[in-house]
């Protein structure tokens, strides 16, 4: 009820401002407060949010009143003569001590706030989130699910530089994945962000909070999410070219839907593993055909579609790498180049990277002509 | 501002004349008006970025520039405004100013003065430069996180030596200040009556003294765990990617206060002068002062409060950090203290103190925000940040600095500026530097993150009203070069004292003062 309240004042206080700012004025679509969000802790920070704007508005009123007031009458074209008082130590004694209540005021709010934020213990479930250049991948740690999170292909086609699609036509631009993190409702839902390659952040803002994804570090949230719904958020560190294009999507689900989107999961990854047996003999075609989507799923960002790369990537096409010992090609694969942004692509599977250095070899107009056996991954590289 | 003090020094006249007497000169006015040059140089350079990222963003979808490129923007742009044109800026304002305000004839150190400046274009060529090379210029941020910095190209040593360079041209800067302020002052110029202005700079000198070497010893050990096969920052190595955070924010929060205080300075001189009234509380202001820049070292981690630190830490660090907002907060009452019951006019320099005062505390009433952990976890990263932070240094900093080059113009010229044009140009980077950047605030907490290039439709309505105002600002910026020029041209005949309310040293002199400022030390009652 309250904060209905104070949602409306402050709305009008701004509106009020943005018409003296913008003279075509606030419509009421025009997004201008923190969202609520869906959890205890979004709610909480949310409320400490707007008790702090309030501290700040009323504060303001009564420095900028007593400013403008003397602005107004204190002027020498109204023949006023300038008094002489420079000094009141009472005075400076009393505006010190006030601020410093009122910062009391504040931090037992918020001190109350961050002590339930940081307390992650008793979970009822917990999934480990890794930041990538640039997608996510989510692993249930008591299900063996996991599986990697990138951004939705309309919206990837669309955000290229002169790509000629109207973005607005497109659902949820840059805010949708191909595999969103489902999670059940009411339950508590410990995160552990890291990272594989350079420190990127989770957030989304109806759960209240982002969390820093470091590499070597773990990390631990919490979350528990009271309504179910499709909570969108992005990645908060500046993580390199692609940073504005690694969104987040949580999809909260009954605790029965929940289960049946597990068992699926369990079901489609086990069948993914038996087609991407590492031990059977592979076909050429089999490899290229493969490789294709593995390349266009995590290479053309940098190394682009005709394979030649861009400013700072080195082209694959025609490239000694490509095209020479492959016994190298795997190495750079796998664990990276460091110091460049080539990164390691080791957690992907064993036919996925056999696959996608044999179809760099033979593509782009590179003709090495070899393949490289999921076999040979597993057995000499693992 | 040069050809007219030059013309009033008869027994200088064995001096270089053209070019080779800016390169030459120990003269702390000529390093002062270099300096001043060079920071609106790169004032319009840095703008050119910002206009380039306005741009882009003015509409949802990429229509100019590619991701990587936008990075190296936002970099570089924060770069350039950050040590190319706030802080020469108030460097140059000390060179001017400082001397004739303690009465004393030059700078205590005249050559490392010249050296000090000479540093800065070559620094700023090496930065620049790097568009040029392969891998473009950096793009990791202004902050240099590691990992993500070890993946710049060929313009990463550049990078480096850059800051190093402006960092070493910051401390002499820094030790010449202290030097001059401590060694030669008037007879009875005792320190507690020295202006404000002087004393906001001894205590910014101080904080430069000691965060430079610090920024200088976290990108020293970048370099190495680039070049010469150390770990500090690499997981892989055994290092620790945060504690590049924790020492590059334990220069970077007392760098805030260093582009911020003489700032405080400038106003503490402008306010009493047009209000014809003594500063109101003038040892709390120095009490004040010399408490922010302590708490500017105890607050760093406000920063990071997502990097995960442990509870205890993230409730230090919010406790710390909202103390600011008390010795913050009396500066502030003493200068409306000030004013009141004044005699005011209200002339340009009068006008940007006041939208300093106003425009600064909403910088810092959003500063407050920031400062309260659990509410930091869903502002960090968005666009609230930049809206604070461009509060407090684009009408805070930036302000001050028009503020101060209108106020003290017909000191150093001696002509009087076009009153006219300089209220124009008040109002309109008034307003529109607000339809710049007020709407950011809602993009930030609508869940805009900072650093990106393209955005989801549901933020299009604010970035276009804000790179409206982006625009809008900008051009307003070329009016400013324009009455400078014209100042320092020509125009009415500035008085010694200028303004009606102005008292101390430095408005005892000509106007444009000779060239040895006190060439007899004054006596101060």
């Amino acid at each position: 009820m309250i904060r209905r309240i104070q949602h409306r004042g402050f709305v009008a206080a701004f509106a009020a401002l943005c018409a003296l700012l913008w003279p075509f004025g606030a419509a009421a679509d025009w997004t201008l407060n923190m969202r609520q969000g869906v959890t205890s802790i979004s709610q909480e920070v949310y409320g400490l949010h707007m008790i702090i704007l309030w501290v700040c508005v009323v504060i303001g009123i009564i420095v900028f009143g007593a400013m403008f007031w003397s602005i107004l009458h204190h002027r020498k074209s109204k023949g006023v003569q300038a008094a002489h008082f420079h000094e009141n130590t009472l005075v400076e004694i009393v505006w010190t001590l006030i601020p410093f209540g009122i910062l009391i005021f504040l931090a037992v709010p918020a001190t109350k706030a961050l002590i339930n934020i940081e307390n992650t213990g008793n979970a009822d479930l917990t999934i480990k989130v890794t930041g990538y250049q640039w997608k996510w991948r989510y692993e249930y740690i008591d299900e063996g699910v996991s599986f990697f999170s990138t951004l939705e292909s309309k919206s990837n086609e669309a955000r290229h530089l002169k790509s000629g699609i109207d973005v607005a036509t497109i659902d949820n631009y840059l805010l949708d994945v191909d595999n969103p993190v489902v999670v059940p409702v009411g339950k508590k839902i410990r995160f552990l962000t890291t990272a594989n390659d350079v420190i990127h952040a989770w957030w989304v803002p109806d759960l209240g909070w982002k969390r820093d994804a470091i590499p070597g570090f773990i990390n631990e949230s919490w979350a528990r999410v009271e309504k179910a719904g499709v909570y969108r958020g992005q990645c908060a560190e500046l993580c390199g070219k692609d940073h504005g294009f690694m969104p987040i999507v949580v999809v909260a689900k009954e605790e029965a839907d929940y289960r049946k989107w597990v068992e699926d999961q369990k079901a489609a990854q086990a069948a993914a593993l038996q087609a991407d047996n590492p031990d059977r003999e592979w076909a050429m075609e089999e490899l290229m055909a493969k490789g294709e989507s593995v390349y266009n799923a995590n290479c053309v960002a940098c190394h682009q579609a005709d394979g030649k790369g861009m400013a700072g990537v080195k082209p694959i096409a025609g490239s000694p790498v490509a095209t020479g010992d492959v016994a190298d090609h795997i190495d750079v694969v796998m664990f990276g180049r460091t110091g460049t942004a080539m990164a390691a692509f080791s957690q992907l599977g064993d036919a996925d990277i056999a696959a996608v250095i044999t179809y760099q070899r033979n593509s782009f107009g590179n003709a090495a002509g070899d393949l490289v056996q999921p076999s040979t991954i597993k057995n000499e590289y693992r | 501002m040069s050809q007219s003090h030059a013309a009033h020094d008869e027994h200088h006249d064995h001096a270089p004349s053209g070019l080779m007497r800016w390169v030459t000169t120990t003269n702390h006015k000529d390093i002062g008006t270099l300096y001043l040059s060079f920071s609106l140089l790169m004032f319009f350079v840095g703008g050119a970025m910002a206009m380039v990222i306005r741009a882009e963003l003015f509409q949802p979808g990429l229509q100019f520039v590619d991701p990587q490129f936008f990075n190296s923007m936002t970099t570089i742009h924060a770069l350039v405004m950050i040590f190319g044109a706030v802080m020469p800026a108030f460097v140059g304002l000390a060179n001017w100013m400082v001397p004739m305000m303690i009465g004393a004839p030059d700078m205590a150190l005249p050559r490392m003065n010249n050296w000090s400046f000479w540093l800065l274009p070559f620094a700023f060529t090496l930065l620049l430069s790097t568009f040029f090379m392969p891998g473009g210029a950096p793009a990791g941020g202004w902050t240099m996180y590691a990992p993500l910095v070890m993946q710049t190209g060929d313009a990463f040593p550049f990078l480096i030596f850059a800051v190093h360079i402006m960092g070493i041209s910051s401390i002499m800067g820094a030790i010449n200040i202290i030097a001059t302020v401590f060694n030669m002052r008037a007879p009875g110029m005792t320190f507690m009556k020295l202006p404000l202005f002087v004393w906001t700079w001894i205590i910014t000198a101080f904080l430069l003294i000691a965060s430079m070497p610090v920024l200088a010893g976290a990108v020293t050990m970048l370099l190495t765990d680039k070049f010469f096969g150390t770990s500090f920052f690499s997981a892989a190595g055994g290092g620790d990617p945060v504690m590049f955070q924790h020492i590059f924010w334990f220069f970077g929060h007392p760098e805030v206060y260093i582009m911020i205080l003489p700032a405080f300075g400038v106003v503490s001189a402008i306010v009493p002068t047009f209000a014809r009234k003594p500063l109101f509380g003038y040892s709390s202001m120095v009490y004040a002062t010399a408490s922010i820049a302590f708490l500017s070292f105890i607050v760093w981690a406000h920063h990071m409060f997502t990097v995960g630190m442990p509870l205890a830490g993230e409730l230090f660090f919010m406790y710390t950090t909202v103390l600011i907002a008390v010795p913050t907060g009396v500066k502030v009452f003493n200068w409306v203290a000030t004013m009141w019951k004044g005699s005011m006019t209200f002339e340009t320099p009068m006008l940007f103190a006041l939208g300093f005062i106003v425009m600064f505390t909403i910088g810092g009433f959003s500063g407050l925000m920031l400062g309260v952990t659990p509410a930091d976890f869903q502002y960090h990263d968005t666009y609230f940040v930049v809206a604070h932070f461009h509060y407090v240094l684009v009408t805070g900093a930036v302000f001050s600095i028009m503020a101060a080059a209108y106020f003290w113009l017909p000191k150093w010229t001696g002509h009087m500026y076009d009153e006219k044009l300089g209220k124009l140009h008040f109002w309109l980077s008034t307003i529109f530097v607000n339809v710049l950047f007020f709407p950011q605030h809602f993009l930030g907490l609508a869940g805009m993150p900072r650093r990106i290039p393209d955005y989801n439709v549901q933020f299009a309505d604010w970035n276009m009203v804000s790179s409206i105002g982006g625009f809008l600002f900008g051009i307003s910026q070329l009016l400013f070069a324009y009455i400078v020029i014209k100042c320092v041209r020509g125009g009415q005949k500035a008085t010694s004292q200028v303004w009606e309310g102005a008292h101390g040293l430095e408005w005892t002199l000509p106007s444009p003062p000779p060239y040895h400022s006190f060439t007899t030390p004054p006596v101060v009652k």
